[in-house]
C-alpha cells in the first residue's frame, strides 16, 4: 500500500510541476511552427519563459481610472489555472483532486476567470477594452453550452461523472462511443480555440484594436500583472489542452510511459494549432458564432448518437 | 418551540406600531423588532431543521373543525430562514435609506412588518384556508408596499398589474383547493390518494396550481408584473420582494407536490422546460434593460427559472422512482431558494444604495462608482459574483447540486432528454448572467462617471453598509463552507422530495470537497496578489490611453447598451429592441442620438389590453360600488340570508 501511495505522490508531484513549468512552452512552439511554415527562423521556444522573467522585474503602470479590480483579472486566471489543473487528468492516472461532479466546478472556474478578466477590463474605461470584453462574454454563451454537453455525451458514455473517469478510461477504442467521441472532440477543438483566442476566432498576434477580442482586454496590463496575463494563458491553453488530448491518448504498458505519451500528445497539439493558425484566416467577426453553433451542434449530435 | 415561532411572527408583525407614535427612532424600533422576532424564529427553524419534532398550534378551535391551524416542518423551517433574514436586513436598510424625512416612512414601517408577518405565518400554515389567508393578506400589504410612491404614475400603474396579477392567481388556487378537496384530499395538506394525479382532475389541479403559484414566482410567461412592481418599490421592498416574496410559490409548488406520491412524468418535463424558458428569456430580458433595478428583476424571474430546473428533475426522479435524481433536483432547488434570497437581498439593497447616492437608476447615467462608494461596490460585487454561479460563493452550491442532478438524469433509460435540456440550459443561462453582470458591474462602478450626479456620489451610511455586509457575509460562508447548510438541506430536502429521511446528501455530493478547492483558490489568489503588488511603482496619475483622441469624455466610454448589443442582436428574433436612430453621414456630421428599448412583450401585448379590457367590461359593476357602508352591509345581510335559505333547502 505505502508503496503504490508513494507512486500515487510522485504522480501527483509530476502533475503539479507539468502545471506550473511546461505552459509558456506551448506557445513557444506554436510560434515556431507558425515560423517554419512561413519560411522564417521565428524566435527561440523558450521566448515566454525569457518574456515572463523580463515582466516580473519591470514596474508596472497604472491609469488613474483603475481601482483593484484590475488586478483581479490577471490573479484569477493564474490562480484558477492552477486549481483547474490538479482537476484535469494529464494521462491515464486520474487527477491529484477528483470528485463527482469536478467537470461542473472545472467549467465553472474559468467562467470564474473570465468574468475578472472582463471586469478587469472594464476597470479601464477605454471603449477598446469594453469591445473586447463584450466579444469575450458573447463568445462564451456559445462555448459554455457545447462543453456541457460534451461533458454530458461522455458521462453517458463512460457513467462516469469525474472528469479522470470521463476522459482517462475510454482511450480510443473501437466502440460505439467512437463516433460520438471524435464528435465531441471536435466541437471541444472549437471551444479550445475560441476560449484560447486562436485563430480562426482570434489573432493573438493582431496589431489592430479594434479587431482584437482577447488582446485588446489586456491592453492596459503591464509589469507582472502583465506576465500573469501570459503565463495565464499558457496554462489555461494547457489545461485545456489536456481535456482534448486526454480521451485521445493510448494506453500504454506503463503509467510512466503514459506521462511519455502525455508529453508528446500536448507537443502535437501545439503543432496542430501553429499549423491551423498558418494554413488558414481568421474569420469576419459576424462569421465567428456560426463557427461557435457548429461546435454547440457538433457536441450536440454526439449526445443524441449516444441516446440513440 | 412553537412559542418562539409565534413570537417571531408577532414581534416582526407589530415591528411598524411603535414608530407611529414615536417622533424619531420609529425605524430603529423596527429594526429591533424584527431582528429579535428573527432571532427567535430562526432558532425555532434551526431546532426543526437539527432534527426536533415539527411543532404544532392550532389559532382556533370552533365547532366546524380546528381552524387557523400552524405546523413547522423542515420544509417551511428552511423558508423561514430567508423569510426572517431578508427583512431584518431590509429594516436596518431602511433606517438610512427610508428615514422620517420621507412622509410614507410610518406607513411603510408598518406595511414592511405586517408583510414579513403574513410571509412567517405563510411558510407555516398547515391548511388551505390558514394558507389562503395568509397568501392574500401577504399580497394586499405587499400590494400596498409597492405602491409607497404613490404620486407617481407608473407606480400607480405598476401596482394596479401586480395586484390584478396576485388576484388571479389567487382565484386560480381557490379553484385548485376546491377541486382537491371535492376529490377527498382534506384541507389539511394531507396526501391525495395513489392515482388522482393522472386522472383529469389531478391535471387540472396541477395546471391550477402551476399558473396560480407560477404567477406569484414570476415563472416566464406569467412574469409580466414583476419587474415594473420591482423597479416602482423603494429598494429594501424590492430586496424583501424579490428576495422572499416570488419564493411563496415555489413554496406553495413544493408543498403540493410532496403530497403527490406517483406524479406522471410529464409534470416533471413541463417543469424542467419552463425553468429552461425562464431561465433563458429572463436573463435574456435582464441583459437588454438600461433599468438598474428592472434588470435585477429580470434576473429574478431568470432565478425562479433555474429553481424550476431543480424541481423538475426531482419531481422526474420521483415519477420514474430514481431517489438520486429525487433528493439532489430538490436539494438543488431548495439551496437556490436559500441563496437567491441572500444574493438578490444583497444586490437589491445594492441597487438601493446606488440610486441613493446618485439619484438615478439608468445606468447610462452612471460610471466609476468603485471609488466613490467602495463599500458598496465590493459588496455588489460580491452579489454580482454569486449570482452568476461562480465559485467560490453560494450561487454554485446550489447550481452545482442542480447540475448533478441533470448529469445523474442522463442514466434515465428513456427520458434522458429531459436532464441535458437542462443541462444545456444552465450552461446557457451561467454564460449569459456572467455577460449581464459584468455588464451591470463593469458599466454602473468601474471606469469613469458618466455624469456630475455620478461622480458627486458618496458612500451609503453605516445603517446601509452593515446589512449589506451580513448578507454577503452569508453568501460567502455558505459558498466556501456549504458543509454549514448541509444537514438542514439534507433534511429539508428530503422532506420536500417525500423521502422517508433526510436526503442523503453527504453520499451523493461531496461538499466537503468544496471547501478544500476554495481554500487552496483564495490562498493562491492571495498569494499572487501580494507578489504583484510587491512589483507595483507609484502611480502616474495619468488617464487610461485613449488612441490620441483630442478630447476625450467619459462619454465616449462604452455603455451598458453597447456592451449587451451584439447579445440583443443575436437574440433579436426574441426580444424585439426597438431602436431608432439616424446614421452618421458626411465629413462633419451634427449631432445624432441612438435610441434602443426592449419592451416586454408578454405585459405590452397580452396583460395589459386583456387588462384594459377587463376594466371596461366589468365597469358594469362599479353600480354596486357605491361607497356607502349602510349598502355593503345589505349586501353582506342578503348573502348570509341567501346561504342560509340555500343550506336549509
Amino acid at each position: 500500500m505505502t508503496d503504490s501511495t508513494l507512486v500515487r505522490s510522485l504522480h501527483y508531484l509530476l502533475q503539479v510541476l507539468t502545471a506550473l513549468l511546461l505552459p509558456p512552452l506551448l506557445p513557444g512552439l506554436i510560434n515556431k511552427v507558425k515560423a517554419l511554415m512561413a519560411g522564417r527562423q521565428g524566435p527561440p521556444v523558450l521566448q515566454l519563459y525569457y518574456d515572463l522573467a523580463r515582466l516580473a522585474r519591470k514596474q508596472a503602470v497604472y491609469s488613474r481610472t483603475t481601482t483593484w479590480v484590475f488586478l483581479a483579472g490577471p490573479v484569477a486566471i493564474v490562480a484558477v489555472s492552477m486549481i483547474a489543473a490538479l482537476l484535469v487528468p494529464f494521462g491515464h492516472a486520474p487527477a491529484p483532486i477528483n470528485f463527482q461532479g469536478d467537470m461542473i466546478l472545472f467549467a465553472y472556474l474559468f467562467g470564474l476567470a473570465r468574468f475578472a478578466t472582463v471586469l478587469s477590463a472594464l476597470d479601464t474605461g477605454s471603449s477598446f477594452e469594453g469591445m473586447g470584453a463584450a466579444r469575450e462574454v458573447t463568445f462564451s454563451v456559445l462555448t459554455e453550452p457545447a462543453l456541457f454537453l460534451g461533458f454530458a455525451a461522455l458521462a453517458k458514455a463512460t457513467g462516469s461523472l469525474s472528469l479522470s473517469g470521463m476522459l482517462a478510461s475510454p482511450g480510443f477504442a473501437i466502440s460505439r462511443a467512437t463516433g460520438p467521441l471524435i464528435l465531441v472532440l471536435a466541437g471541444w477543438m472549437i471551444v479550445f480555440l475560441t476560449e484560447n483566442s486562436r485563430i480562426p476566432v482570434d489573432d493573438p498576434n493582431t496589431h489592430l484594436e479594434l479587431t482584437m477580442i482577447h488582446e485588446v482586454m489586456v491592453l492596459d496590463h503591464s509589469g507582472r500583472p502583465f506576465a500573469l496575463v501570459l503565463y495565464g494563458a499558457s496554462m489555461k491553453l494547457m489545461v485545456l489542452g489536456a481535456l482534448i488530448v486526454g480521451p485521445l491518448l493510448p494506453r500504454t504498458s506503463h503509467p510512466w510511459l503514459d506521462w511519455a505519451g502525455f508529453y508528446a500528445a500536448m507537443g502535437l497539439l501545439a503543432v496542430v494549432v501553429g499549423l491551423v493558425e498558418s494554413a488558414t484566416a481568421r474569420f469576419r467577426m459576424n462569421r465567428v458564432p456560426q463557427f461557435l453553433v457548429a461546435g454547440l451542434l457538433a457536441t450536440a449530435f454526439a449526445f443524441f448518437l449516444l441516446q440513440a | 418551540m412553537m412559542f418562539l415561532f409565534a413570537l417571531s411572527a408577532f414581534l416582526v408583525a407589530v415591528s411598524g406600531v411603535p414608530g407611529l407614535w414615536l417622533r424619531t427612532g420609529g425605524g430603529r424600533a423596527a429594526a429591533w423588532l424584527i431582528g429579535l422576532g428573527a432571532l427567535a424564529g430562526l432558532a425555532a427553524a434551526g431546532m426543526v431543521l437539527g432534527g426536533a419534532a415539527p411543532p404544532t398550534l392550532a389559532l382556533l378551535h370552533t365547532p366546524l373543525g380546528t381552524q387557523g391551524f400552524l405546523r413547522l416542518d423542515p420544509i417551511g423551517a428552511f423558508f423561514l430562514v430567508p423569510v426572517l433574514v431578508l427583512p431584518a436586513c431590509g429594516s436596518v436598510f431602511a433606517i438610512g435609506y427610508w428615514g422620517d424625512q420621507h412622509e410614507s416612512a410610518r406607513r411603510l414601517r408598518l406595511l414592511y412588518g405586517l408583510t414579513a408577518g403574513f410571509l412567517v405565518l405563510l411558510v407555516a400554515a398547515a391548511q388551505a384556508l390558514t394558507f389562503l389567508l395568509a397568501w392574500e393578506s401577504m399580497a394586499v400589504t405587499s400590494f400596498l408596499l409597492v405602491m409607497a410612491e404613490d404620486r407617481d404614475p407608473e407606480t400607480r400603474r405598476a401596482g394596479w398589474i401586480y395586484l390584478a396579477a396576485t388576484h388571479s392567481g389567487t382565484l386560480c388556487l381557490f379553484a385548485a383547493f376546491g377541486l382537491a378537496a371535492g376529490a377527498g384530499a382534506s384541507f389539511l395538506f394531507g396526501p391525495v390518494a395513489p392515482g388522482l394525479a393522472a386522472t383529469p382532475r389531478g391535471t387540472a389541479i396541477f395546471l391550477l396550481c402551476l399558473v396560480g403559484f407560477g404567477l406569484k414566482a414570476g415563472i416566464f410567461p406569467l412574469h409580466f408584473w414583476l419587474p415594473p412592481a420591482h423597479a416602482a418599490a423603494p429598494s429594501h421592498i424590492s430586496s424583501l420582494m424579490s428576495g422572499v416574496l416570488i419564493k411563496m410559490g415555489i413554496l406553495g409548488l413544493v408543498r403540493g407536490l410532496v403530497l403527490v406520491p406517483d406524479p406522471p412524468v410529464w409534470w416533471g418535463a413541463l417543469l424542467v422546460a419552463l425553468g429552461a424558458l425562464s431561465g433563458i428569456l429572463g436573463v435574456a430580458y435582464a441583459l437588454a434593460q438600461h433599468d438598474l433595478k428592472r434588470l435585477l428583476a429580470y434576473h429574478s424571474i431568470e432565478n425562479i427559472g433555474i429553481i424550476l430546473l431543480g424541481l423538475g428533475l426531482g419531481t422526474l426522479g420521483k415519477s420514474t422512482g430514481h431517489p438520486v435524481l429525487q433528493a439532489l433536483g430538490f436539494a438543488g432547488a431548495l439551496l437556490h431558494v436559500l441563496n437567491h434570497s441572500l444574493f438578490k437581498g444583497l444586490l437589491f439593497l445594492g441597487a438601493g444604495s446606488v440610486v441613493h447616492a446618485t439619484g438615478s437608476r439608468d445606468l447610462e447615467r452612471l460610471g466609476g462608482l468603485a471609488r466613490s462608494m467602495p463599500f458598496t461596490a465590493c459588496a455588489f460585487l460580491a452579489g454580482s459574483w454569486a449570482i452568476c454561479g461562480l465559485p467560490p460563493l453560494n450561487g454554485f452550491i446550489s447550481e452545482w447540486l442542480i447540475y448533478l442532478a441533470a448529469f445523474r438524469g442522463l442514466a434515465l433509460p428513456r427520458f434522458s432528454h429531459w436532464p441535458v435540456l437542462a443541462l444545456a440550459a444552465l450552461a446557457l443561462i451561467g454564460a449569459l448572467a456572467a455577460a449581464c453582470f459584468a455588464k451591470v458591474f463593469g458599466v454602473v462602478f468601474l471606469g469613469e462617471p458618466r455624469t456630475p450626479a455620478a461622480a458627486g456620489a458618496g458612500e451609503a451610511p453605516r445603517a446601509m453598509r452593515a446589512p449589506m455586509l451580513v448578507l454577503a457575509g452569508i453568501c460567502a460562508a455558505i459558498g466556501v463552507v456549504p458543509v454549514l447548510v448541509g444537514p438542514a438541506l439534507a433534511r429539508a430536502a428530503g422532506a420536500a422530495a417525500g423521502l422517508p429521511g433526510p436526503a442523503d446528501l453527504a453520499g451523493l455530493a461531496h461538499l466537503g470537497t468544496l471547501t478544500l478547492i476554495a481554500l487552496p483558490l483564495l490562498a493562491a489568489a492571495g498569494l499572487i496578489w501580494a507578489w504583484t503588488r510587491k512589483g507595483a511603482g507609484p502611480r502616474t496619475g495619468l488617464p487610461t490611453w485613449d488612441c490620441g483622441y483630442a478630447a476625450a469624455s467619459p462619454r465616449i466610454q462604452y455603455t451598458a447598451s453597447s456592451f449587451a448589443d451584439e447579445l440583443v442582436t443575436a437574440m433579436r428574433f426574441v426580444l424585439r429592441p426597438q431602436v431608432r436612430w439616424r446614421r452618421v453621414l458626411g465629413l462633419f456630421p451634427s449631432q445624432r442620438s441612438y435610441r434602443s428599448h426592449v419592451p416586454d412583450p408578454i405585459l405590452d401585448r397580452v396583460a395589459a389590453p386583456c387588462l384594459d379590457l377587463a376594466e371596461r367590461g366589468l365597469a358594469v359593476l362599479h353600480f354596486f360600488q357605491s361607497g356607502q357602508l349602510p349598502l355593503y352591509l345589505l349586501y353582506i345581510l342578503i348573502t348570509l340570508v341567501a346561504l342560509l335559505v340555500w343550506m336549509v333547502a
